[in-house]
């Protein structure tokens, strides 16, 4: 069985993150770029399915600038057995649509019985691309699980809901998301950074994937970002400390606002 | 006039409480019409109803497992509605994950663009403007479709008002047979009891805890001072990861966004994810026991204090004056 594991490199969500409102994107030298915290989760289940099972490789797949090959490395260093880069200058700033017809350029083609995805990024909050690539490949959506179990040709699992969740089950070949409440990842240990480096990586350019460049990056995306404005950062007010009344003052605060 | 067609999401004929805000918000773009997908033989009065909240058109598609399928039965109909009514101006769905995702594959289908998480929207000359915000409403982002029709999931309690009551033109739908891998919902373990708390993202006011509060029965606090206040609940990711209460009052990063007129942090650090989720509340109280909390660099009024011994005074006094404000009876 062949799993793809999808990452994508984010800017940290304990840095300062910015955008540049003359250029309308992300001010990719503000926060950190790192994986996202919810790929991890989604290498974890890829890992988990791979050492429940027999002869399961596992493929981490990201789209991204250069600095993108370090998300690879840390999916490699988990544990998993390769990895593919798809980049080309032409790709910044591509939206959702355009980001899962990369994508399945680069899974088509390759027999994945099962492709993983985090959920949400925490840069974009679209939750959009694993839904997306379903429908682009084909293959049966099973999205926004917190268990996941293959078993005889299907994939099964809890889906979360807005008020609870429910059991559901696809079959191969799928796409699956997890969410927060999924397994922990595990850490990298020593061996497995030494040893990712040695794994396979592919880099592969749009013309690779045998895609028009003429269609990709902002300048070609469905969505297009007009204006970008900078809400006025909070400042902090007024900090009492309990003097055994601070209850009773909390109340008058609000009521002098009308709050209450 | 062009049709913008809203999915109407319902529960076995119970239409959710979104459908009459989105019809609102498809009457600012051009005729608003509502697309159904329900069990054969279910939802007789969505149409009349539909009427009522402003759908001039309903399309309706009568799908066998219309219940069992994962998402495809609804991108199937939406597909067919926007085929039969010929001219379409926008999609508006709600953000519930399944209409979100439906929304996600129909873009793709029909070769249009995604707008997610919508707050705002308005007609333009040349389009749609759709506003959106960014790294948890620390930007605020205009965005149109620049090529195809916008396919747009709109945010809960973003667009006021309603669309004007409408004689109902039912259309009946034939997707044909779903031809589309799907997954098969097996079991459902989804809250029945209809909270009597206002949702969170609804609600004026949200009191939520933190890992302060030390044990899912000592959440009970937080709760009890929410209903004091009319208030919905919600929670920090370690409450939730710690099982204090459910990961749907999750406000944050990965949760829930909230801007409600005022926000109440119990025992919240205020950690950068869980401020990405409530900065944009228009009076913040923190409550926290560490001077050194950084919710206090955000929060209007601040409490160095015990949660244990604040909370339970500031429920008094808030039953107090309402006790005072509001004649018996
Ligand atoms: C990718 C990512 C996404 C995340 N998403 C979210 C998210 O959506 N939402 C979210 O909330 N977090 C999120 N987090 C986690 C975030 O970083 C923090 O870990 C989390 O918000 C901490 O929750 P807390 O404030 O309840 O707990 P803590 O940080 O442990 O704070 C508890 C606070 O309670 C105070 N306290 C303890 N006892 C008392 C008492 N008796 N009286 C008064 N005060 C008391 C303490 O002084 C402390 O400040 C995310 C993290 C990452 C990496």
């Amino acid at each position: 069985m062949k799993i793809a594991v999808l990452v994508k490199q984010v800017p940290d969500t304990y840095g300062d993150r910015r955008m540049d409102p003359a250029t309308r994107t992300v001010d990719r030298g503000s926060a950190d770029p790192v994986i996202d915290e919810i790929n991890e989760r989604a290498v974890e289940a890829a890992l988990q399915i791979k050492e429940a099972g027999d002869g399961v490789t596992v493929t981490a797949v990201t789209m991204g600038p250069v600095r993108a090959v370090e998300a690879l490395r840390k999916a490699l260093a988990m544990g998993a057995d390769s990895a593919v880069h798809i980049c080309d200058d032409t790709l910044a700033g591509s939206d959702a649509m355009q980001t899962s017809e990369v994508l399945a350029a680069a899974l088509a083609g390759r027999d994945f019985d099962l492709v993983i995805a985090g959920n949400e990024s925490t840069d974009g909050r679209t939750a959009a691309v694993p839904a997306m690539l379903a429908e682009r490949l084909g293959m049966a959506q099973l999205t926004f699980l917190r268990t996941v179990t293959v078993s005889g040709g299907s994939v099964s699992g809890e889906r979360m809901t807005g008020n609870g969740y429910v059991e559901a089950q696809a079959p191969l070949p799928a796409v699956v998301s997890v969410t927060e409440q999924s397994a922990e990842p595990r850490f990298p240990k020593f061996r497995g950074i030494m040893a990712a480096k040695k794994k396979p990586l592919q880099t592969l350019t749009l013309a690779e994937l045998g895609l028009p460049g003429g269609e990709a990056g902002g300048e070609n995306s469905w969505s297009r970002v007009l204006d970008v404005t900078a809400r006025p950062a909070r400042t902090a007010g007024t900090v009492v400390t309990d003097d055994g009344t601070a209850g009773t003052q909390v109340a008058e605060y609000l009521a002098a606002a009308k709050l209450i | 006039m062009s049709q913008v067609l809203v999915l109407a999401e319902h529960v076995q004929g119970e239409l959710k409480n979104n459908v009459a805000e989105l019809l609102a918000a498809a009457a600012r773009l051009g005729e608003p019409a509502a697309v159904v997908v329900r069990q054969p033989g279910t939802g007789a009065q969505l149409t009349a109803r539909l009427g009522e909240l402003g759908a001039a058109a309903v399309y309706v598609a009568d799908v066998e497992e219309a219940d069992a399928l994962l998402v495809t039965p609804q991108v199937a109909a939406l597909a067919a509605a926007v085929a039969a009514a010929g001219d379409v101006s926008a999609v508006l769905v709600g953000t519930s994950i399944d209409s979100r995702e439906a929304a996600a594959r129909l873009a793709v289908r029909l070769g249009a663009a995604f707008l997610s998480d919508v707050v705002d929207l308005a007609a333009a000359p040349d389009g749609v403007r759709a506003t959106q915000q960014a790294f948890g409403g620390a930007y605020t982002v205009t965005a149109t479709a620049a090529r195809g029709i916008p396919v747009i999931s709109l945010r809960p309690n973003s667009v006021p008002g309603t669309a004007p009551a409408a004689q109902a033109q039912e259309i009946r739908l034939a997707p044909g047979p779903n031809m589309a891998a799907a997954a098969r919902i097996t079991a459902r373990h989804e809250g029945q009891a209809v909270s009597t708390r206002p949702e969170l993202t609804a609600a004026d006011i949200v009191v939520s805890g933190g890992r302060g509060l030390g044990s899912a029965e000592n959440f009970v606090l937080v709760e009890q001072l929410a209903d004091a206040l009319g208030a919905a609940v919600g929670a920090s990711r370690a409450a939730v990861d710690a099982g204090y209460c459910a990961h749907t009052m999750q406000v944050g990063q990965t949760g829930t966004t909230v801007s409600p007129n005022l926000y109440l942090a119990l025992g919240i650090s205020g950690a950068i994810q869980h401020r990405a989720g409530m900065q944009s509340a228009k009076t913040i109280v923190a409550i926290n026991k560490d001077p050194g909390a950084p919710i206090f660099e955000i929060a209007d009024f601040g409490v160095v204090g015990d949660v244990f011994t604040v909370v339970p005074q500031l429920i008094e006094a808030v039953n107090a004056r309402q006790a005072v404000g509001s004649p018996a009876g």
